[in-house]
């Protein structure tokens, strides 16, 4: 993968000055590549890691398992995709393995999660069955560690 | 005479004459103080990786915590065969001619209380890393400095060699790439050197610990050259390349008859190295190449960013080409190095070491090690620019 990638995924807000420093090319090529991945659909986007816990939300996350039916024409694309278009579903993946689709679905309370499975997810045509289970705690997201590290031990000089 | 005086008296006179570090001066006046930046730490600010964390963890509650064979254990020398064999170019028998000590810093006392007699000269090129002179002295071997320089990146040539070399002289040591000068050396470089050795009939000493890191051209060993396994003993160790500083694990390979009588010493002093760094080392190398590369890479970026930065405060330094040290020059600020370091440590809050902690040849240089994030080093470049704006003499 190209290191600039590599950095983004690491600071996203980097300055293509410093970007380019780092990578030895100048911040203009930088620039250019940045905005041509964005054209092409490569960086889809840029978030902040948040560590939802510390913040005490109302919000639950819930990890749903999902069999389906794939359709005949468009197999799993079609069923997973018109999944994929709910707001409260924040990731969709295919699988392998027991089911099909794994979903991380938010909602404000379990309540809410439960209606969205039973009201919306469960009736679609194509959805045979699925399975629930809600998130308690995050240790970690998108490589990083919810809790920090303890600071520098090391001596302020060494050999 | 009063107790003191009297106990100094009897000290060794070789112990009592050699200097501390001027590296543990410095971190005396750092550790007082807050909020300081430190280019000054000569070890990774990298993890050790987790799956060596772990796996040392579970050697603990399976019981390894016994002696182990005084040359280490020998899946772990077996495995180090492999490695050196693999990425340094040398074949070596791990039943006789590997051993495991404590840090490349064990090895390299043993390597020289094995070889020296009283009165046999050493050379080796500064700036060097802080216990090479100290070393030499306390195996009763004289120390002979070659004098490393810039103009061709802190390079060892054969001349330097040759004018310094003298009928006396037993053991030719290197360091590359080098602390704290980040220079490594070419293949034609060594093959210069390596020759020399051979005329000269020289034992060679190779301190390879920063090996793995080189940031523009591979690293060669000199250990590969034709005709030199047999005359060299080849020093490495697990601090730099797998940030495992504190499990003190280093390992020595070289011919039978240097080994067994490194190990000779080293049986009688250590006995073994601890157990459990022991098995920490088996699980590092179990998957060397991934561990490595994406710590290179982020030396690399760092390693950019402060030649691009340095270059652009008018800073003259040497493109650094391993290990993570930029090594430059202060000279044009009218200060010593030391009171160089000791103003940018007081006005600005940045730690950087003194050349001269590094022989006497390092005045009017500092070093400054980028074994830190990026933030801390983009901060740290701010505040030496606004240092060195201001007029600094005196």
């Amino acid at each position: 993968m190209d290191e600039l990638l590599k950095l983004l995924q690491t600071n996203a807000l980097e300055s293509p000055e410093n970007l380019a420093r780092m990578l030895g090319v100048t911040a203009a090529d930088v620039s250019a590549r940045i905005v041509d991945y964005e054209k092409k659909g490569v960086i889809r986007g840029y978030q902040a890691i948040l560590n939802e816990d510390q913040l005490g939300l109302d919000k639950v996350t819930a990890v749903i398992e999902v069999k389906v039916t794939p359709q005949r024409e468009g197999g799993f694309d079609t069923i997973a995709q018109r999944i994929s278009r709910f707001p409260e579903v924040s990731s969709a993946y295919l699988m392998s393995g027991t089911y099909d689709l794994l979903l991380f679905v938010e909602g404000r309370t379990l309540r809410e999660v439960a209606s969205f499975v039973s009201e919306r997810l469960s009736p679609l045509e194509g959805v045979l069955s699925t399975s629930t289970h809600f998130m308690l705690k995050t240790y970690k997201r998108f490589g990083v560690l919810m809790q920090r590290e303890s600071s520098d031990e090391r001596l302020s000089v060494s050999p | 005479m009063n107790a003191s005086a009297s106990l100094l008296s009897r000290l060794n006179t070789t112990v009592r004459d050699i200097p501390r570090s001027g590296i543990r001066d410095f971190f005396d006046i750092v550790s007082t103080m807050k909020d300081v930046i430190s280019l000054g730490i000569g070890e990774p600010d990298f993890d050790t990786p987790w799956h060596v964390r772990e796996s040392t963890v579970f050697a603990l509650e399976r019981g390894a915590t016994h002696y182990t064979s005084n040359f280490g254990y020998l899946d772990l020398r077996r495995a180090l065969a492999r490695y050196v064999r693999n990425v340094f170019g040398a074949e070596y028998n791990p039943e006789n001619e590997i051993l495991i000590t404590v840090g490349v810093s064990e090895a390299l006392d043993l390597a020289l209380r094995a070889l020296l007699n009283p009165g046999d000269e050493v050379l080796y090129h500064e700036p060097c890393y802080v216990s090479y002179r100290a070393t030499i002295l306390f195996a009763a071997g004289v120390p002979v400095a070659v004098e490393t320089k810039p103009n061709n990146g802190f390079r060892l040539t054969r001349a330097m060699l040759e004018a310094k070399v003298t009928p006396r002289t037993k053991v030719l040591m290197l360091n590359f790439p080098n602390n704290p000068t980040g220079a490594i050396m070419s293949g034609a470089d060594l093959a210069d050197i390596a020759a020399f050795a051979c005329e000269r009939d020289l034992i060679v000493i190779t301190d390879e610990i920063y090996g793995e890191l080189t940031y523009d051209a591979p690293h060669t060993s000199i250990v590969s050259l034709p005709g030199l396994r047999d005359r060299t003993v080849f020093l490495h160790g697990f601090s730099k390349a797998w940030a495992m500083t504190g499990f003190r694990l280093g390992y020595a390979c070289g011919p039978a008859e240097l080994i067994e009588a490194m190990m000779k010493i080293h049986q009688y002093t250590m006995l073994c190295a601890s157990s459990l760094s022991q098995k920490a080392a088996l699980e590092a190398l179990a998957r060397p190449e991934i561990d490595i590369a994406e710590m290179v890479n982020e030396y690399r970026r760092r390693r950019n960013y402060v030649a691009g930065a340095f270059s652009d405060l008018g800073l003259d330094c040497h493109r650094p080409l391993g290990a993570f040290y930029a090594f430059p020059s202060v000279r044009r600020f009218g200060l010593s190095s030391r009171d160089f370091a000791l103003r940018l440590l007081h006005e600005e809050r940045v730690a950087v070491v003194p050349g001269t902690a590094f022989g006497p040849c390092g005045e009017g240089f500092v070093r400054c090690a980028y074994a830190t994030s990026l933030e801390n080093i983009k901060e740290a470049v701010k505040r030496i620019q606004r240092f060195i704006s201001k007029p600094l003499t005196s």
